[in-house]
């Protein structure tokens, strides 16, 4: 009977444990149940991955008033995906969280971190899951305000004003979301995702429909960090709690892309976006000078986490990149790389919250001769790293391949040149850590020989595991992205 | 073509660049979050109007009535309010946490504030 | 602001009403504007009004802070539990129409439980965002 209703209590059962949370009062109990919720929604996504899978896309009527009429909740290749992914991390981070929250945190608050990190979750889970553009939003904002309060905790006082600009910059990308989604309503009269794909055609060369598609990609492209408008997100990652970094980078930035790619491929439909429009020229232009400056402003950062938020950037832009090539081969890359990148940082982040607990900052200073201090961190830093730059073997491999397949498909060799020249670039900043804490000698600020509390270390470890794993088990990532690639360019789910 | 029947998207459309104007153009604090709601206003304007069918009468089913006004947007948009009340809120607080860190709320002065202590801070975060 | 009789004689005659008035709004959400959100804020506008004459510590007596966290979760529980009780029933999630002895009364009776829970969520935020931004102001004087 649990089973039918999976894809509602995906939802409501970390929507539950915050205000449960906030009861409890107490960081022990709260953490204990955060991690439950988390628990539960990760087995419940591999279900309905595999259900889907199995049966096709999963269609449940909340409320059971019949689509289009009321809320739906879609469960497809695409969705199911991004699901394991985000409850995945979510249960990750939520294990790690407890010492590094506690350690950054005062400790009368920690319940309440534990309550917004609920919220998060619920939000990120029902941005994926909802078949409903309006409940998208709502889901979108919860997860938004919940990840500014989040932010807003770190320790350094500039975290108040990253959080800052990330809420004005978050709230104008949303409200240009919702003023897309009015226009298609007010041009189609639906709000429910299947049916606004089958009434768009009609409508589809009408300005508010043109109008709506640009104001959802400016307002998701603010949500997902696309350059120019990526401005929030170094900041917001390196003055947040370790913990939320880690989180974030792994999840938010991708589900913004989810948004993207069902807006894209789903409701306006490929035909419109990538034939009619040149909005394929406009992501690649986009995309190659995300990867090209993101990389270089990384090479200068002098703090770890900036680097890696600059990292992040470049990364996203390689996402955007695939798919504007919207072949099989570029979305399989954008959709495979989503995971892999999501792992990859989420194991970087949570290592350098190891690094920060013994350390307070992360500085260069501060990682001088680490490969003694802390030889399991910086050898998973390193792991992490080559999977960033893709070396064959890792998770990052693999999308790189399908991203390079897809460009000489399309014909474009100096794409693959560009793909792989950056990719050096990538090289050059995690040799920058290499060098700092395995050739340097130790510094004044290196902390005593001794790894982070091994709950957090083992973690961590795990995801790095899963950056290996990805590289050669990739009847999961691949498989699904080609799955979600198929689904979206028109073929059978 | 100026079509002064559309007078409600003519509003929408000053409202929403005038919010925006306010959030890039002012450097209080404050001031950018009180554009942000102007900007959030014109959105509720968006979707309200064109939800006023000409015409039609309140969303009650009555006999001799046959075209109704839409009732959704308005459910939408107070859904919309409160997420942007909650936006509100939450953005005030983190400028009185940011007054207390900083004592100014003028975002140029914060900014140096940052800068001068970045370079006396080691080098780091 | 205690001190002035004019100010305490009104304001303790018109918080009632102001009660009465967000318990009306609450219960006519069905028939008119009205519903649990707006409901909430004129209740806690009640009590707002009250901290604003009689000062913050009489109101916290009033409304203590524990209250107000409790109803926080209170009503957000109080929205999922109707939304599990419609699973319990055979229905999906938030079915109102598995609530009553006919969907017409699952309906009445759905809608009546979650616009509560919205209410007393709502009014405790009110009262905590009042509380947490009236109790900072004093180390601010410069």
């Amino acid at each position: 009977m649990i089973f039918e209703h999976l894809p509602a209590l995906e939802v409501a059962v970390p929507l539950v444990a915050a205000p449960v949370t906030l009861l409890l009062r107490r960081a022990a109990a709260a953490w204990a149940v955060t991690v439950a919720a988390c628990v539960f929604s990760f087995v419940a996504a591999l279900l309905l991955a595999a259900a889907v899978a199995a049966q096709g896309p999963i269609s449940y009527a909340l409320g059971s008033w019949p689509p289009p009429w009321g809320i739906e909740y879609r469960v497809d290749a695409l969705s199911a995906f991004v699901l394991v992914l985000v409850s995945g991390m979510a249960t990750a981070v939520a294990l790690f969280a407890w010492r590094s929250a506690a350690a950054e945190l005062p400790r009368e608050q920690l319940y309440l971190f534990y309550t917004m990190y609920c919220l998060c979750v619920a939000g990120l889970l029902g941005m994926t899951i909802t078949g409903d553009a309006f409940n998208l939003f709502v889901f979108m904002e919860i997860a938004s305000l919940s990840s500014y309060v989040l932010i807003a905790l770190g320790r350094d006082r500039r975290a108040l004003l990253a959080s800052y600009q990330y809420l004005i910059l978050g709230t104008i990308g949303a409200t240009f979301y919702v003023i897309g989604v009015g226009m298609l309503y007010l041009a189609t009269g639906t709000l429910n995702i299947a049916d606004l794909a089958a009434r768009l055609p009609q409508v589809a060369d009408t300005r508010p429909v043109l109008a709506a598609l640009a104001f959802v990609t400016v307002g998701v492209s603010l949500k997902l960090a696309l350059f120019p408008l990526h401005l929030w997100l170094p900041n917001a990652y390196a003055y947040a709690p370790s913990a939320v970094t880690a989180f974030l980078a792994a999840t938010a930035t991708k589900v913004s892309v989810y948004v993207l790619l069902r807006f894209y491929f789903t409701v306006f439909g490929a035909r419109l976006v990538v034939e009619e429009l040149p909005v394929e020229e406009v992501l690649l232009v986009l995309s190659l000078v995300a990867i090209a400056t993101a990389s270089l402003v990384a090479l200068w950062q002098a703090d770890l986490k900036r680097l890696f938020a600059y990292s992040s950037v470049a990364q996203i832009g390689y996402i955007t990149l695939g798919i504007s090539m919207a072949s099989h081969a570029g979305l399989t890359a954008a959709v495979a790389h989503l995971f892999n990148h999501g792992i990859t940082k989420g194991a970087i982040f949570l290592l350098l919250g190891g690094v920060a607990l013994r350390t307070g900052r992360v500085g260069f200073d501060r990682v001088r001769g680490l490969g003694q201090a802390m030889p399991l961190t910086s050898l998973g830093i390193v792991i992490a790293g080559l999977s960033l730059i893709g070396i064959p073997g890792t998770a990052g491999f693999i999308s790189k391949w399908y991203l390079v397949l897809g460009a000489i498909e399309a014909g474009r060799w100096w794409l693959a040149a560009f793909i792989v020249a950056t990719s050096l670039i990538a090289v050059a900043y995690v040799w920058r850590f290499v060098e700092a804490a395995y050739l340097a000698p130790a510094g004044a600020g290196t902390p005593e020989r001794g790894e982070a509390p091994r709950p957090m270390l083992v973690t961590a470890w795990i995801l790095v595991g899963a950056c290996i794993w990805f590289g050669f088990d990739t009847s999961f990532s691949a498989e699904g992205a080609r799955r979600a690639a198929t689904l979206m360019l028109g073929g059978a789910p | 073509m100026i079509a002064l029947g559309h007078y409600s998207y003519w509003v929408t459309v000053l409202l929403m660049v005038a919010g925006l104007y306010i959030v890039i153009a002012r450097g209080n604090l404050v001031k950018k979050l009180i554009g942000l709601s102007i900007f959030q206003t014109s959105v509720y304007l968006l979707y309200i109007a064109p939800g006023k069918l000409i015409g039609g009468t309140a969303p009650i089913l009555a006999e001799g009535y046959r075209v109704y006004s839409n009732p959704l947007p308005h459910v939408l948009i107070l859904t919309a309010i409160v997420v942007g009340v909650a936006t509100l809120a939450l953005g005030l607080a983190i400028v009185v946490r940011i007054r207390e860190a900083y004592g100014s709320i003028e975002e140029d002065e914060v900014l140096k504030a940052d800068r001068a202590a970045g370079k006396d801070a080691a080098d780091g975060v | 602001m205690k001190s002035n009789v004019i100010l305490r004689v009104i304001a303790k005659m018109l918080m009632p009403f102001m009660l009465l008035f967000a318990l009306y709004v609450q219960f006519h959400g069905d028939f008119g504007p009205g519903g649990g959100f707006q409901a909430g804020v004129i209740g806690a506008a009640a009590i707002i009004f009250y901290a604003l004459i009689f000062g913050l510590p009489a109101a916290r007596r009033l409304v203590p802070d524990r209250v107000v966290e409790a109803m926080v979760g209170a009503g957000v529980l109080l929205y999922a539990g109707v939304g599990f009780a419609g699973i319990a029933l055979g229905g999906n999630y938030l079915d109102y129409f598995v609530l009553g002895h006919d969907p017409v009364h699952g309906q009445h009776r759905g809608i009546f439980w979650v616009e509560a829970g919205v209410a007393i969520t709502v009014s405790g935020v009110m009262l905590k965002i009042f509380y947490m931004f009236a109790s900072r102001g004093h180390g601010l004087d410069e």
